[in-house]
């Protein structure tokens, strides 16, 4: 919400004054900050306060518990980076699949729909439990026993769903003309997705799908729920052994410091590509 | 012997009949050129005749073989017929030489030695050398619609279909897209031209065909039929391009 815009600024007739380019973000910087104080005021002003301050702001306790806390926290950003990897691949897959036509792909597309209509329509906490609990409970030979493995399956899963969705949408947005241009020079259909189509879409999504991986970062923490000694769960370990709650603060402290980054890098890369599409129309 | 020989063509898009019982024929060399208001099926005209949309009923014969003939593979149809549009159609992503190279490398397996070299000729020839390793949207509109020409003759076609390729140009670039499309005809192309510039049919078209309401009304040598029409609907039309300073 800055209206302080990067660039060249000494168009004749209008040349902004740093007062005019730097107070407007300022003015928002101490709307955010009031808010924040009024509310604390509020907050502080309550009968109970000094014993939440306590239990839950205790600077001693969240030193403490950092390190533990941390090591969960390795074990979140791990589970993300891998499945990220594995949702953008099988998700184009999904996509693929759904953009398919003529009668011999009907399989596959019926496929993709329903694959895509199932998982989207249910909550990834229970996706989790069921996938986490279930599956080794089936104690099918050959397969991975434990609960991480599967918990992350059902985020991926989960994940997957969305980002064919989006991936659709990308190669929607590719002009019409694209594909015929691409069959009247004799290219299948594979090859009219693989070299016109998916090389645009995919430049298209890459915003809207890195806003998928930031939800992602922090749904990894699900995982939780199985009894996976990530961060939230160390920190719960915590507060069991001790009664104090920093350390779930002390859990809130590293998301934020993950997820707001990869927030401003999507923001970055959300301008830059309207800027860019703006340049093609003009 | 016709090049293409397109019969008793009849075309619907869902229920709205969009060409109705269509017949031309095209020899080596000729040059046709479609007229008509928006909307009268020319484009569709085109896009039968290369398959890319189903037709409903009639045939398109390409050297005496239907194009759905077992031994005519879409490749080579695609080969023999090429197609420029409007829209230039160029792949924003790709430079112009990989835009040109594609269909020979890819399609047909040509290597990328001789497609580039191939390319780079046919570059040169239409005055675009320097452009090979420019993205599409640094080239004006004119070089881009030259560049999609290029593309289409890459393959070396027999027969080239030019959809409106200046309609969606500015007024000064259009004489340099038209320039290119007499110099093929010198060459001995054979087209299928769709246009709105009269003039510039008058002079390249061995044949003009008038579309209305998905058929052919009429068809004649250009000095016949534009001095002379014979349908009504054929005078008002042209009537309506003069006004609009078109010819
Ligand atoms: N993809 C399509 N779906 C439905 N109707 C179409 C489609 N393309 C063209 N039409 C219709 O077919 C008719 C002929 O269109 P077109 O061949 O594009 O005309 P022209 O090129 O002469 O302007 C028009 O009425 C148009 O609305
Ligand atoms: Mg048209």
């Amino acid at each position: 919400m800055t209206s302080a815009r990067p660039g060249p600024v000494s168009r004749p007739g209008r040349n902004l004054r740093a007062r005019d380019r730097f107070l407007p973000s300022l003015i928002g910087l101490l709307m955010v900050l009031g808010t924040f104080f009024l509310i604390r005021a509020v907050v502080i002003r309550a009968e109970q306060w000094p014993r939440i301050k306590a239990q839950f702001f205790n600077g001693q306790a969240i030193i403490d518990v950092f390190p533990q806390v941390l090591k969960g926290f390795g074990l979140n950003m791990s589970v993300w980076a891998v499945s990220l990897v594995v949702i953008a691949l099988w998700a184009l897959v999904l996509a693929v699949f759904r953009s398919l036509h003529g009668p011999w792909f009907a399989p596959l597309r019926v496929f993709s729909i329903v694959y895509i209509d199932l998982l989207r329509g249910l909550p990834s906490l229970l996706l989790v439990l069921l996938f986490g609990f279930g599956v080794p409970a089936l104690r099918i030979p050959g397969l991975p026993q434990k609960s991480l493995f599967w918990g992350a399956m059902a985020m991926i899963s989960s994940y997957s769903a969305y980002a064919a969705e989006v991936y659709r949408s990308g190669m929607e947005a590719v002009h019409d003309g694209q594909r015929a241009a691409a069959k009247a020079l004799g290219l299948s259909q594979g090859q009219t997705l693989r070299f016109a189509i998916l090389p645009q879409a995919v430049r298209n999504v890459v915003p809207s799908l890195l806003n998928l991986a930031v939800a992602l970062q922090k749904d990894v923490a699900l995982l939780s729920v199985l009894g996976v000694r990530d961060a939230v769960r160390e920190a719960q370990i915590y507060t069991a052994r001790t009664f104090n709650y920093s350390s779930l603060v002390a859990a809130a402290l590293l998301f934020l410091a993950a997820t707001i980054p990869l927030a401003r890098f999507t923001d970055y890369l959300s301008r830059k590509d309207r800027e860019r599409r703006l340049q093609f129309t003009v | 012997m016709y090049r293409i020989e397109i019969e008793h063509l009849t075309k619907y898009y869902g229920k709205k009949l969009v060409l109705q019982d269509v017949n031309l024929r095209v020899a080596d060399h000729e040059v046709v050129c479609l007229i008509g208001a928006s909307g009268s099926g020319k484009s569709t005209l085109l896009r039968c005749v290369n398959n890319l949309v189903d037709f409903d009923q009639g045939d398109v014969k390409l050297d005496g073989l239907s194009i759905f003939d077992d031994g005519l593979s879409s490749g080579e149809l695609y080969k023999r017929i090429g197609m420029v549009f409007q829209s230039y159609n160029l792949f924003p992503h790709m430079t112009v030489l990989d835009n040109i190279t594609l269909a020979p490398r890819r399609v047909h397996r040509i290597s990328r030695a001789e497609s580039e070299a191939c390319a780079h000729e046919l570059l040169k020839l239409f005055d675009l050398d320097g452009f090979a390793g420019s993205y599409p949207e640094q080239l004006s509109g004119g070089q881009q619609q030259r560049v999609a020409i290029v593309r289409a003759l890459a393959t070396r076609p027999e027969v080239l279909m030019l959809d409106e390729v200046t309609a969606a140009l500015d007024p000064e670039l259009i004489g340099g897209v038209l320039q290119v499309i007499r110099d093929l005809r010198k060459q001995g192309m054979t087209m299928i031209i769709v246009t709105h510039e009269m003039s510039f049919a008058r002079d390249v078209a061995d044949l003009v065909c008038f579309l209305d309401g998905g058929r052919i009304l009429e068809e004649g040598p250009p000095q016949r039929l534009f001095s002379n029409p014979e349908n009504p609907r054929t005078r008002q039309f042209l009537q309506r391009i003069i006004e609009a300073g078109r010819l």
